[in-house]
């Protein structure tokens, strides 16, 4: 099977970690947001860094530059907010990167078993091999690790 | 005849809350499921003293009828650093009582949202949702998030709920809601 064989055209947007870069698909992400308050409480997943708000939706920030390179971004120039769908309900997430970020249109090779788990894909672009994210492998998701009970959907729920 | 078109806007739905400090940290719970507030003063001498090392959030318990109330301390709870506590909310239509820093105040929320599915470990039990007061994220905590029913059952085994005598009432309510 010949690489074009196997390529897939996709949207992708570049997003930059520190000295490198990464891409996802340009269907998991909602906006870039200029950075804004960090609100932290009470809770035991150390993915999580707290939550943003953004349009009145609380959003939680992950950075994900902490999984891939060992290190925090010490600079947070936006949040990146992509979202995950579960069955009916979506999830967004705050991902902070430390550029602008890109979009572009590249031919994606999917991921090989030798492949690390957050690595969905290759892309190839400006001369530079570029890892496309996988998101579910990279933050951590209650509806996964509830995945027996599938279609238990989060409902965003009122005051009683 | 014509009729007149009536138009209604969907009444707001509204919870009474009040917004409690435990270690630095600003939680909210529902009014409606805080039966009593006290002062830690009004117990003195009173509680049940609750030795389970495998519950260390739980020092303290209260005689109440027939049953234990055990008094859970918040900050503790949460995995937060303890800190000089101040009063006692005994909580409806339920066993435990949640030793916390001080009230902060009052008010009303108009919208809880559910907790993000990225959050997924313990605080989906800890909390009912987070609500935006003020352009601050409060968790709304779960009453029912404090002790499970085996946690209940540990702690009745370690303080032989039910074989206690000689306990004091509970005198001195501070504040009634």
């Amino acid at each position: 099977m010949s690489w074009m064989d196997q390529a897939d055209t996709r949207s992708c947007v570049l997003l930059r970690l520190g000295d490198r870069r990464y891409a996802l698909p340009a269907e998991q992400v909602a906006e870039l947001a200029a950075p804004s308050r960090v609100f932290r409480f009470a809770h035991h997943t150390p993915e999580i860094d707290g939550v943003i708000l953004r349009r009145g939706r609380v959003v939680p920030v992950c950075d994900v530059a902490q999984h891939l390179s060992g290190k925090r971004l010490t600079t947070r120039r936006f949040y990146l907010i992509a979202t995950r769908r579960h069955g009916q309900s979506m999830d967004w997430i705050a991902i902070p990167v430390s550029g602008q970020c890109e979009l572009i249109q590249a031919d994606l090779t999917p991921a090989g078993e030798s492949d690390s788990p957050h690595v969905a894909g290759w892309l190839s672009h400006a001369g530079e091999v570029i890892e496309v994210l996988n998101l579910n492998a990279l933050m951590p998701s209650s509806h996964l690790v509830a995945a027996s009970a599938a279609g238990n959907v989060v409902p965003e729920v009122h005051a009683q | 005849m014509r009729r007149a078109i009536e138009h209604k806007s969907a009444p707001v739905r509204t919870e009474q809350i009040i917004l409690f400090r435990a270690s630095s940290e600003i939680f909210a719970i529902s009014s409606g499921s805080v039966q009593e507030v006290r002062s830690v003063d009004s117990l003195a001498g009173t509680p049940v003293s609750v030795t389970e090392p495998s519950l260390k959030k739980v020092r303290h318990a209260i005689r109440r009828g027939d049953k234990n109330v055990y008094v859970v301390n918040t900050a503790i709870h949460f995995g937060l650093r303890p800190s000089a506590t101040a009063l006692i909310f005994l909580l409806r239509k339920s066993r435990v009582a949640l030793l916390v820093d001080a009230i902060e105040k009052m008010t009303t929320m108009t919208r809880l949202q559910a907790l993000p599915g990225a959050f997924c470990n313990e605080e989906r039990t800890w909390y009912r949702g987070l609500t935006v007061l003020d352009q601050n994220v409060i968790p709304v905590v779960d009453p029912a998030g404090f002790l499970t029913s085996e946690e209940l059952q540990s702690l009745d085994a370690a303080t032989g709920s039910g074989n206690l005598t000689g306990v004091a009432g509970t005198a001195g309510a501070e504040l009634s809601i």
